[in-house]
């Protein structure tokens, strides 16, 4: 043991010698250079056989070399190439000659001649790919120099007629990279590779090789990436490819297609063995189309992928890809689909119970079937049955791309979409269901379809379900059944799922505000009203009569003779829910009558200019009235900031801005007051006991600049300004209480010393935000820099309280979108009494479903904190899987914590809420604080219970109830 | 001319009874080797005498490759191997080999046990005939024998179905047996390569019909299961033990997994649990959902579907079964139909098609009465569904597979005649290929065109190379070589080689060739005429004038001289070797056509 420990020293001694070595100067480490290009030429000369000099060579190129010695290594490298008879040995010169050429810093142009020399007498085909591979290396270091890249690419051709693929590979790869885009440069007309590039390239095409021919195909789509115009004729070429006996270069050849489909969508094609003509896109479609039944799966992806990126197809095209003419025996039949319509439009539903319900009908001409179509016929259709899910996929994603730009189609593709909510893989329904609802605005469901939809509601995963609610709150349903149907449903999905509840009444929302006319004749049904005789009042803590409410308020706010068919204690549940559920039921115009109970609602009006007018204004009469005496100062802002408050509640979608406006002015308020403390002019031993107030209101001060600039989105530099300022102010506040309440000059020292480097930081960090801020803290204390820097901690201190109470305070600009961060947990609701039993020792899994608005980047910063009884606090970072993203701005938390404590005698409740962790260094404008200060600052201060560095709780505590219960033995 | 040739014993034009005899390269297999559902007598099985009629099977066939478990592609091997007697090797996949004995097993136990049948063959039989089984993997290549060789491709259809490349030096032949070109919830698509064989025969059930999505058929299947579940009601699903049952199974089983549901599904058991078992040890054989999930739990692992037991049927409450048979002609289905029929809650789905004269038939068509044994009328007031979950590829999809396949010929079988016919007018129209569709027991003759593979020699190879410019795919190159046939093998070799191996001399031969040409000038002026005027013309040849008066043009020497009798007339004397056959014959022509007058 003592010989390890001992060890253990003399490593880390030798450690740090290595380290002062490193450290030493710049003229050191110049002298080992020319050494180490020489050593390598001592061991390459050492080098009895090819296989030693191998070994030194793979030895090399572990180690870096720096910029100013590669041209040496280079050098010497080369010397030893002309030598060298074994090609294994060449072979690795010619990589490592391509890795030093990557060093960053290094221009490769002066060994490129010794490169394109080296190639002349080489004989292996493996050494000259190499070889080319390298030049590739160096050709694209050198981009802006156009006659390397001729040279290169005139290299590039010479080679082109080598007989190994692997070479004539590279020369593609080369050409592609570096050959000319730009045309009509006189130049190149004198010089060989003049020659058009797309027609070397082109040649290749019909290369005996498949990877020659893959490689000519990316050459060209690498030509067309680089910006060069293809021409047209490559698409006859291309369109022979796609019948290649090699899936890379039927795959290439497809993404080739629909390139030159992209770039010439209008010409015309002939079609073969007709006289027909047609437009090129739509000739490409067909021929990508077929592929989408190619043999190989991965060029199904491909075609499937890009059909979706093909809008330019004409109509007649597109919908043939929906199209599979039925038979059966030779007579013409048709799809189930077709059925469904029909019976849907002759008015019946599902009568078709018998055996021969689908017996086919009319005779067909044989000679009219055509079994293997040129065209696009069936494209989608077989994609979607295909057997991999990944084309699937492809194909949903595809119909998806396609219909959002065809309404026509999108009503087509309608049947197909909702059979597709009937997959095996999971993935594949809700990709399915995310498109339906992406072209929900071109499409009306019929009845039967909408059946088949809400048939999946009952599904047991809960993505799939909230997919679908939310699929159902963008849907146009065409009748009132239909409706009836959905609400149906929609309740069943309640009662199997409640935790849905959420969900299905938002869904329910929309429903009705979408569809009024259709919910009014319902109406009297579902409140199961009755024109002679009293019903029972439902239950109004009944999830499922608070959908159907929902509802009917929703489908009321634009039908107002709605309300005429309520009962009188629909009205009171009216008042009660836009109370308790002001987002989900609507603000009505009732006719004046009973409507005393509910003053609230009729009295806010929907209009958005006046409050934010509101807004604008308090904020005005705050930042005017400055000069105003403190007491008056305090009086308004604590008015303003209850006003805003209240605004914030009333208004969602003001609320962001007047809870942060309203936080700032908090602050200031805080300022203000531990300014005005009396205690300041006493003597600083009297009022010890008595700074608290102050340190309070510094600390407070401190967190709530931390919640201003991390828990806000769309806060800008100017507003993070602002934030920092008021976080100095709070920082000088500090040093000046502890400056009156600590004895003795030392520990101010640092602390002075420190806080100036706060000041240098901001100072640096903000210097373009400056000339704003005027007369403020900040620029008082810039100006008395100079004095601060040479006096004492007593003066200092002094200089700060002066200034903290003369300086101004700032106006707080507003951004345009200011949105505060919040959760809500679902999950657990806490309401529970039996307690959750385990045996000590062991996990119990605890599931937290938890909603969050206008968090940026959730996986990285929600944390989840459990609070044990003892104070034990553990905090559970969720993996980034279990963050779904419903819509833009929301997300949804749905995770496993593990529980685990000592046994306990009785049960006890814990706390588990949500954290938003931050780091000051990951906004960009802090990036120069360095993170001690927090912490430290923090330090100082008596740490409080439930705050953790770094993160601000942002959700309301929810209590479970646990019991671990001892080990039975 | 090599051919291929092809006699059906059963299946041609026909469904059932599959037995195909393919002669090609002198190698003869046979094709599946099944029995006839309809008959009961001697035509159920394929006409062996056919093949031989005094000497063992084992000499005349190579080998027997059986595509999958049906009974009727498989239902005639112990007959066929153990009482006609053939001893060869009988290639199948590992889960056909599986498989197949107990359905054999099974049907012999019915046969015999049931009907009463004697001259059957036996459980001993079953058991040795399947010890001259040799399984094979999907995609290996077995060689059978030197020569022939075969390899198996996935085909969907049931567990364990393959499509078979039958291969002899460059002929080959691929037999598809039964196959799907649609995925469905058990087992992936038929898939083969682009191996272009010279013939490929190809299953022709569904030659007429193009299937509408399979989606459909199965939302409406899970619909009507659902309905009637969620109102209380019981169904009935009568099936036949293997293939469609286990789709069906994983079907409903995913089904109410994922709406949670807890009605009851009851699966008869039987030969199905036996079968399950081997279901869930092939899981390399399923479709990419089952594949990817065995690894967190196995889909044949049911977690809904559970044994049944008789008395079930009487439990109260709604319940999902599977029973056998699936015609409703007998046994438990027959059972369960009786006791479930009068109430009109309950559904019976038949999955599949029903003979005529079963029970199953009778209600597809809608009879509501039925008359049961001993004079009992049942009435009929369940709902009856009828769903077609049928694993054959439709007309697009064996379209899709010649597509796929790209074959020089295409042969149909197992199907109608007059659905082939159609089929075979849309082969040759869309695919311009032969298509033929033999009866039982008609020779169909194919002529191939096999291409020979030579062994050439590297250095001539290189040689050849190098004269020409790059080899083009398109356009066929001239070599110029010695081809040595010998102990069977074929080599191109460079002439000095092939003289120096088979140890002769080298003869030089040479053409010697006059000309006459009317010129009265001096002899070396007109051999400068001749050279200018071939110089001219022959602009990629080197042609010289040699100082002693003669012309070369490459190797060919030209001479001049005067004609002893007429000084007008000067002979030109043409040589050349062998090799350079071409080049002389047509410098002799353009020198007959005379000199250009220009020049004069």
């Amino acid at each position: 043991m003592a010989a390890h420990l001992k060890k253990r020293v003399y490593e880390e001694f030798t450690k740090v010698v290595q380290q002062q070595h490193e450290d030493l100067s710049s003229k050191k480490l110049r002298l080992t250079k020319p050494s180490k290009s020489a050593a390598l030429h001592v061991d390459l000369c050492k080098a009895t056989s090819p296989a030693d000099a191998l070994q030194y060579l793979l030895q090399f190129a572990r180690k870096p070399v720096e910029v100013e010695s590669v041209e040496g290594v280079v050098r010497i490298l080369l010397e030893h190439y002309y030598k060298e008879n074994d090609a294994s040995v060449r072979l690795k010169i010619a990589s490592l000659l391509g890795l030093l050429s990557k060093t960053a810093g290094f221009s490769p142009d002066c060994i490129m001649d010794d490169a394109i020399n080296t190639l002349q007498n080489e004989k292996s085909h493996q050494v000259l790919a190499q070889l080319l591979d390298t030049l590739l290396v160096i050709g694209t270091k050198l981009t802006e120099n156009p006659s390397v890249r001729m040279r290169l690419v005139e290299v590039a051709c010479k080679h082109l007629t080598d007989s190994s693929h692997g070479v004539r590979n590279k020369c593609l790869q080369l050409i592609g990279c570096l050959g000319p885009v730009e045309k009509g440069v006189t130049k190149e007309a004198e010089s060989q590779a003049a020659k058009d590039v797309q027609k070397i390239i082109g040649d290749h095409f019909n290369d005996q090789d498949p990877r020659v021919r893959t490689a000519a195909i990316k050459a060209m789509l690498q030509l067309h990436e680089r910006g060069l115009k293809l021409q047209q004729a490559i698409y006859s070429q291309a369109c022979k490819l796609l019948a290649d006996d090699y899936e890379q270069v039927r795959s290439a050849a497809v993404q080739l297609i629909w390139v030159l489909s992209q770039l010439y969508p209008e010409s015309i094609v002939p079609i073969p063995s007709s006289n027909e003509e047609i437009r090129l896109v739509d000739d490409a479609f067909g021929k990508i189309c077929h592929m989408v039944s190619d043999g190989s799966w991965v060029v199904r992806v491909q075609a499937a992928k890009l059909l979706g990126s093909m809008q330019q197809v004409s109509s007649h095209f597109l919908e043939q890809t929906l199209d599979k003419k039925l038979m059966s025996d030779l007579r013409r039949k048709r799809t189930a689909h077709e059925r469904a319509k029909e019976l849907y439009s002759s008015g019946e539903f599902s009568s078709g119970r018998k055996w021969g319900d689908d017996a086919p009908k009319e005779e067909i001409d044989t000679g009219a079937v055509n079994l293997i179509e040129s065209g696009a016929c069936g494209a989608f259709v077989h994609g979607l049955e295909d057997e991999m899910y990944e084309v699937r996929i492809a194909a949903v994603e595809a119909l998806c791309m396609l219909a959002q730009s065809s309404p026509s189609f999108a009503e087509k593709c309608l049947d197909f979409l909702v059979d597709m909510f009937n997959d095996e893989i999971e993935e594949v329904r809700l990709q399915s269901i995310h498109t339906m609802r992406k072209i929900s605005n071109n499409i009306t469901l019929r009845e039967d379809q909408l059946d088949t939809v809400l048939a999946v509601l009952e599904d047991s995963s809960r993505d799939i379900r909230e997919a679908l609610h939310e699929l159902l709150c963008c849907t146009n349903v065409s009748t009132k059944e239909g409706i009836h149907l959905a609400l149906v449903e929609l309740l069943k999905n309640l009662t199997k799922y409640p935790t849905d509840r959420e969900s299905i009444w938002k869904c329910l929302k929309f429903l009705g505000s979408r569809h009024p006319t259709l919910v009014l004749p319902l109406v009297p049904e579902l409140l199961s009203t009755h024109p002679f005789f009293d019903t029972p009042e439902p239950d109004m803590d009944d999830p499922a009569y608070i959908a159907v409410l929902v509802l009917i308020f929703n489908a009321a706010k634009s039908c107002p003779t709605m309300p005429a068919l309520f009962s009188d204690h629909t009205f009171r549940h009216y008042a009660y829910l836009r109370d308790s559920l002001s987002h989900l039921v609507p603000p009505l115009r009732l006719p004046g009558r009973k409507l005393v109970s509910s003053p609230v609602s009729p009295s806010i009006t929907p209009h958005e200019d006046p409050s934010q007018q509101f807004l604008h204004q308090s904020l005005e009469r705050v930042y005017n009235l400055q000069h105003l005496d403190p007491q008056g100062i305090q009086e308004l802002l604590e008015f303003t900031i209850r006003d805003l408050q209240r605004l914030g509640e009333l208004q969602s979608e003001l609320a962001g801005m007047a809870d942060f406006t309203a936080t700032y002015l908090q602050c200031q308020l805080l300022l203000i007051k531990a300014l005005q403390e009396k205690l300041w002019n006493v003597a600083a031993p009297l009022y010890l006991k008595q700074n608290a107030l102050a340190s309070a209101a510094a600390k407070q001060i401190l967190e709530e600049t931390y919640k201003m600039e991390f828990m806000y989105s769309g806060v800008e530099s100017r507003q993070v300004v602002i934030i920092h300022h008021m976080r100095l102010q709070a920082k000088a506040l500090q040093l000046i209480v502890t400056a009156r309440t600590t004895r003795g000059v030392e520990p101010l020292f640092g602390m002075c010393e420190k806080f100036l480097q706060e000041v240098d930081s901001f100072q640096r960090c903000f210097i373009s935000e400056l000339p704003h801020m005027q007369g403020s803290f900040v620029d008082k204390l810039l100006d008395l820099m100079p004095r601060l820097v040479t006096s004492k901690p007593s003066e200092v201190v002094k200089i700060l309280q002066t200034t903290l109470r003369q300086s101004t305070f700032l106006h707080l600009p507003l951004p345009e979108q200011l949105h505060r961060a919040t959760a809500n947990i679902i999950e657990p609701t806490g309401e529970s009494d039996n307690p959750l039993r385990f045996t000590s020792g062991l996990v119990v899994a605890l599931d937290v479903d938890a909603t969050l608005e206008h968090v940026q980047d959730p996986q990285g910063t929600v944390k989840v904190q459990v609070l044990y009884p003892d104070g034990q606090a553990q905090i559970i970072h969720p993996k980034p899987a279990d963050f779904r993203n419903p819509g833009p701005g929301r997300h949804r938390l749905i995770t496993q914590v593990y529980l685990s404590h000592t046994a306990w005698t009785e049960p006890c409740q814990i706390e588990v809420r949500l954290l938003l962790a931050y780091n000051s260094n990951r906004s960009k404008a802090s990036a120069k604080i360095p993170k001690s200060t927090w912490s430290e600052s923090l330090e100082s201060l008596p740490q409080p219970e439930n705050g953790i560095e770094g993160t601000i709780p942002f959700s309301k505590p929810v209590k479970v109830y646990i019991m671990p219960k001892p080990a039975r033995r | 001319m090599p051919e291929i040739k092809v006699t059906p014993l059963g299946a041609g034009q026909d469904v059932g009874r599959s037995c195909i005899l393919v002669s090609i390269a002198g190698k003869n297999v046979m094709l599946d080797c099944g029995m006839h559902m309809g008959y009961n007598d001697d035509r159920r099985f394929p006409d062996f005498s056919y093949i031989t009629q005094n000497g063992r099977l084992t000499d005349f066939l190579d080998c027997v490759i059986i595509s999958h478990f049906h009974l009727d592609h498989c239902g005639a091997l112990p007959y066929f191997s153990e009482m006609v007697g053939y001893d060869g090797p009988i290639y199948m996949t590992h889960p056909t080999k599986a498989i197949c004995p107990i359905l054999l097993e099974d049907y012999r136990k019915i046969t015999v046990d049931k009907k009463g049948e004697t001259n059957f063959f036996t459980s001993q039989m079953i058991k040795d005939c399947m010890k001259k089984v040799v399984a094979v993997h999907l995609h290996q290549t077995v060689q059978v024998d030197e020569e022939l060789e075969i390899k198996a491709y996935y085909a969907g259809h049931v567990l364990g179905a393959a499509m078979f490349q039958i291969k002899v030096g460059c002929e080959s032949v691929v037999y598809t047996g039964d196959y799907n070109m649609t995925p469905d919830r058990h087992l992936g698509a038929a898939w083969i390569d682009k191996c272009r064989p010279d013939l490929l025969i190809s299953e022709s059930t569904y030659a007429t019909t193009i299937r509408d999505s399979k989606r459909c058929r199965e939302r409406d299947f899970l619909k009507k299961v659902h309905e009637t579940v969620e109102r209380g009601g019981k169904v009935l699903i009568p099936v036949f033990a293997l293939g469609r049952a286990q789709e069906l199974c994983i079907l409903l089983e995913t089904f109410w997994e994922r709406m949670n549901l807890k009605a009851p599904i009851y699966f008869s058991t039987g030969l199905t649990e036996k079968a399950n078992h081997y279901y869930k040890l092939f899981i390399t054989w399923t479709n990419q959902k089952i594949r990817k999930t065995f690894v967190q739990r196995n889909m044949f692992e049911f977690k809904h579907i559970k044994a049944f037991d008789r008395a079930f049927a009487d439990n109260p409450g709604p319940m999902v079964v599977f029973a056998t048979p699936g015609m409703l002609h007998a046994g438990q289905s027959l059972q369960i139909f009786r006791k479930w029929a009068g109430n009109e809650k309950n559904m019976v789905i038949m999955p599949g098609y029903c003979v005529q004269g079963t029970v199953g038939h009778k209600i597809l068509s809608g009879q509501r009465k039925l008359e049961m044994e001993g004079r009992q009328i049942l009435e009929v007031k369940m709902q009856v569904e009828y769903m077609s979950f049928s694993a054959h590829a439709d007309a697009k999809g064996i379209m899709q597979l010649i597509r796929q396949a790209e074959p020089r010929n295409v042969l149909l079988v197992h199907g109608e005649a007059k659905k082939m016919e159609f089929l075979k007018q849309k082969i040759e129209q869309e695919f311009h290929v032969s298509c033929y569709m033999p009866a039982n027991g008609e020779t169909t003759t194919i002529f191939t065109n096999p291409s020979i593979p030579v062994d050439i020699s590297l250095g001539l190879l290189k040689r050849e190379t190098a004269i020409g410019l790059v080899p083009d795919v398109k356009k066929p190159k001239l070599m110029h070589g010695t081809l040595i046939m010998k102990d069977n093998s074929f080599r191109l070799v460079s002439p000095e080689q092939a003289l120096k191996e088979l140890g002769l001399a080298e003869h030089q031969l040479r053409f010697t060739c006059r000309v006459h040409i009317q010129d009265p000038r001096k002899e070396h002026e007109t051999v400068l005429r001749v050279y200018n005027h071939l110089k001219g013309v022959l602009k990629d040849y080197s042609v010289q004038h040699l100082p002693d008066g003669s012309i070369t043009v490459e190797s060919i020497l030209i001479q001049a001289t005067a004609h002893s009798e007429d000084q007008g007339t000067k002979v030109l004397l043409v040589s050349w070797t062998y090799q350079d056959e071409e080049l002389g014959s047509y410098l002799t022509s353009l020198l007959k056509k005379g000199l250009p007058q220009s020049t004069a």
